[in-house]
């Protein structure tokens, strides 16, 4: 028995790295194609990345990036493709900014009332696609893709003056007005030159072993894996299919609006016109790369926060940092590919090794063979 | 089987072909060899007419056009197949598609064909005109390897037998002097299972009572079409009820509607005296119906989960799977282990994932599921289909060990055999209606076959009868 079990770490070992392998290759031919060294932006990021500050950066942002990846990965697990994380992150990130911005109360009371906003607002716009979907059958692609242009002009709408948003005195950023110190998430300090590290990061670390748990563990998460392995199936099993698409999408709308909250709580204290944005596609380049799995995930988002972060540093050396983007988009492309060769290898070389095992009767013994 | 079509390679051994040794890495090997393979289930595209079908994957031989069309028409007269090649796949019958598979193969030069179970959902009419078919092959010069479980089929059209057990050669057989009883003991070592059940133990408690249940679907067009129409039965304790029927004749969609995956457009649904109409699939699972489904890949196993996931399936709320809202994984494995053991899953292990086993190993897994939630129902659709005959006999026996104590069992099965032995009582589905009833203990396989085609109606009792 135990060899299917490391057959099967192995394997699932094997898609991430060989589609890194390959995106890397793909990398270095592009930089050989336009004629520049090839490995010296590799050590340039590496070197980057050996610094405390930059380190704390890459942390930070991962903690982003995996919220946001973790949101992506509840609707993988449903086979629903929630493209919407972008807007739902946003909009939510606005809105519990506009409430924090408002109300005066103690410390924990006010970072739980600014979560629980963005939740609810993620859950919202998310649930929105979902209804579409269970009622009139509108694929969630679509959907979320519609919503996050209409979120975008939305924040646009609401950050005006005129509306919901101020213009600080001397600069032409709108913003939403600064959240009272009471509504800040202490951060874990890393040193003077280095900045901090979000205190909401541990919290991301919490969702994801929360994830696993409900996934793994729960009545719940066995009717959620079952829909997306097969929605037949899951039916025929006694799944309620609309009630699970409209829960799941809540719930990926739900930890999507956590995705603003370590930049929100941790550092910007407010919303404003460079509130960074595309977090929600990032993360479905993550939660791929992750295999949906909380660990797979946690490793991606280091990975792209890597990419980000140390690349800053190609341009000081007359590399473009697009460098960087190019290999994510490569790593996207080559990790479609490579876990579908690995996933259809698996499941051959079981089928043959079971083969194998049971004509070398290795099967376990049954009460009609005791009898015989 | 595999190996012959170059799916799976052969550890030792050779094959020859025409005295010539060939070894085989992959199907196009076997094609180009003159081996062409028509599956159990049918691989054709529903969406599709006949004639591109037949030329999907192979438009290189005869184009897509007239070229084709006349090589379609050239075979079909050759072999008397009497294919219509602008017909849509959707709108052909089973024994239809049967012979689009076969001038499939056909079309693509094979002389050699491989028959996997091709009987298992045709009526006996329907047999007779393949065997037909099978005879004027053979007339050409064809071969044709023919595999069935069928010991009365394969009497009757083959010229040589080779009986295969577990994997090795038993023996082999002339059918000119074989009686079915010596081949049955070729097969299973020991004496012939037959799903003949002999005392009966139908009790007057009904267990399931459907009264004038109705169904209807809106087409694309907008037409409503009546799929089930004024559906009546009681199934009592301790009784197996069989449903005899062409395939698309409403049996899915009857059996949708007990287990809830489709709502009901009118009629009652009773279990045990409750009104079940309406209720989700998930209550009517805990309340006691067990569901062997008739497409086991699509509504029975997950094929990417491990075994002790699959043994979760359909019953994660219920014990041992799960305690309160939690999972409880390691009951489920133990008990996986138990369900192996007794229903005698061969399987290396309960990590495997349900693809890695074969298609009779996955049913005994489904059935141990079912059978282990002490149902007060069973629907069994088509339980022994793609099972080799001692899983067969096994299902059967646990069939009618639950029986014994009290189970209702609905039975739709496209084996003739196994409905009249099982069944206390059967009926005919013809176009989403019960047209006819039968008494199992004096009715025979050709009566009911007639009644399925919608020949016959009424209670089949004598011959005059079924003769009007």
């Amino acid at each position: 028995m135990k060899k299917f079990d490391k057959d099967r770490l192995i394997l699932a070992f094997a898609g991430p790295v060989l589609a890194l392998v390959v995106a890397l290759a793909l990398t270095t031919v592009v930089l050989l194609a336009s004629g520049r060294n090839p490995f010296e932006p590799y050590r340039i990021m590496f070197e980057s990345a050996s610094y405390v500050d930059v380190q704390v950066l890459i942390v930070n942002q991962a903690g982003t990036y995996y919220l946001a990846a973790l949101a992506v990965a509840v609707g993988f697990r449903m086979n629903l493709f929630n493209i919407g994380v972008d807007g739902q992150y946003r909009l939510a990130a606005m809105m519990a900014a506009l409430v924090g911005a408002s109300v005066n109360l103690p410390g924990p009371l006010h970072i739980a009332l600014i979560v629980i906003v963005a939740m609810l607002v993620g859950a919202f716009w998310s649930g929105i696609a979902g209804f579409l979907k269970t009622t009139r059958g509108v694929s969630e692609v679509v959907s979320t893709i519609m919503l996050n242009s209409i979120a975008t002009a939305l924040v646009a709408w609401m950050i005006l003056p005129k509306n919901f948003g101020e213009q600080p005195a001397g600069s032409n950023n709108l913003t939403t007005g600064e959240i009272p110190e009471s509504g800040w998430f202490p951060g874990l300090p890393m040193g003077d030159q280095a900045g901090e590290i979000y205190g909401f990061t541990f919290v991301a670390a919490g969702c994801g072993l929360l994830y696993w748990f409900v996934l793994n563990r729960t009545r719940f998460g066995f009717d959620l894996r079952a829909t997306g392995a097969s929605e037949s199936a899951a039916q025929a099993s006694g799944v309620d299919a609309k009630k699970m698409i409209l829960t799941s999408m809540l719930i990926s709308g739900a930890v999507a609006g956590l995705a603003g909250m370590p930049t929100l709580l941790g550092d910007t204290h407010t919303y404003s016109l460079d509130f960074p944005t595309g977090i929600g596609f990032t993360g479905i380049t993550i939660a791929l790369l992750g295999r949906n799995n909380p660990l797979g995930i946690a490793f991606s988002a280091l990975l792209i926060a890597f990419l980000d972060k140390s690349s800053a540093s190609l341009d000081q050396y007359g590399f473009e940092k697009e460098i960087a983007t190019i290999m994510q988009g490569l790593i996207v492309i080559s990790v479609v590919v490579s876990y579908e060769l690995v996933r259809r290898y698996g499941i051959r070389r079981q089928q043959q090794k079971v083969g194998e095992e049971l004509a070398a009767g290795h099967a376990i013994k049954t009460e009609k063979e005791a009898a015989l | 089987m595999k190996i012959l079509y170059g799916m799976q390679k052969p550890d030792e051994g050779t094959i020859a072909i025409n005295g010539e040794q060939v070894s085989f890495s992959n199907p196009g090997d076997a094609i180009e060899r003159g081996i062409g393979m028509v599956h159990q289930h049918f691989m054709l595209a529903d969406n599709f007419t006949v004639l591109e079908n037949v030329v999907l994957g192979g438009e290189k031989l005869y184009g897509i056009g007239s070229g084709a069309r006349k090589k379609i028409k050239e075979i079909s007269d050759a072999y008397g197949l009497g294919i219509r090649p602008d017909a849509l796949v959707e709108d052909l019958g089973v024994a239809d598609r049967q012979r689009v598979e076969i001038l499939k193969v056909l079309y693509r030069g094979a002389r050699i064909l491989i028959l996997d179970e091709p009987t298992a959902v045709l009526v006996p009419q329907e047999v007779d005109a393949l065997f037909a078919n099978l005879r004027e092959l053979k007339a050409e010069g064809l071969t044709v390897i023919f595999i069935s479980h069928k010991l009365g089929e394969v009497l009757s059209v083959a010229d040589d037998i080779t009986v295969i057990r577990r994997g090795t050669t038993v023996g082999t057989a002339d059918p000119a002097s074989t009686t079915t009883k010596q081949l049955a003991e070729l097969m299973v070592g020991s004496e012939l299972p037959s799903p003949e059940t002999r005392e009966s133990t139908v009790t007057d408690v009904p267990m399931l009572r459907v009264q004038d249940l109705a169904l209807t679907v809106t087409d694309p067009d907008g037409t409503v079409r009546d799929v089930l129409a004024g559906i009546d039965l009681t199934i009592h304790q301790g009784e197996v009820l069989g449903i005899a029927g062409v395939e698309g004749n409403g049996q899915t969609e009857l059996i949708e509607a007990l287990i809830g995956m489709r709502d009901p457009d009118g009629g009652v649904i009773t279990l045990d005296q409750d009104d079940i109409s309406h209720v989700p699939t998930r209550k009517r699972r805990e309340s006691g119906i067990g569901y062997i489904p008739e497409d086991r890949h699509r509504h029975g196993v997950l094929l990417d989960a491990p075994l002790w996931e699959n043994r979760i399936l359909g019953h994660v709320t219920e014990k041992p799977n799960s305690r309160g809202w939690l999972l409880d994984n390691k009951a489920a494995r133990a008990d996986t282990e138990r369900i192996v053991r007794e229903y005698d899953v061969r399987t290396p292990g309960i990590e495997v994932t349900a693809a890695s086993l074969s298609g009779g190993n996955q049913q005994k897994l489904i059935v141990g599921r079912e059978m282990s939630h002490a149902p007060k129902l069973l629907i069994a659709a088509h339980p022994t289909r793609g099972v080799d005959v001692g899983a067969q006999a096994q299902i059967w026996d646990q069939i009618r060990e639950a029986r014994r104590e009290g189970l209702a069992v609905l039975l739709i099965s496209a084996d003739l055999d196994e409905l009249i032995g099982l069944s206390d009582t059967l009926r005919v589905m013809y176009r989403g209606r019960l047209v006819a009833d039968a008494d199992p203990a004096t009715i025979t396989p050709e009566e009911l076959g007639s009644a399925m085609t919608g020949a016959a109606t009424g209670h089949l009792e004598s011959p005059e009868d079924e003769a009007r």
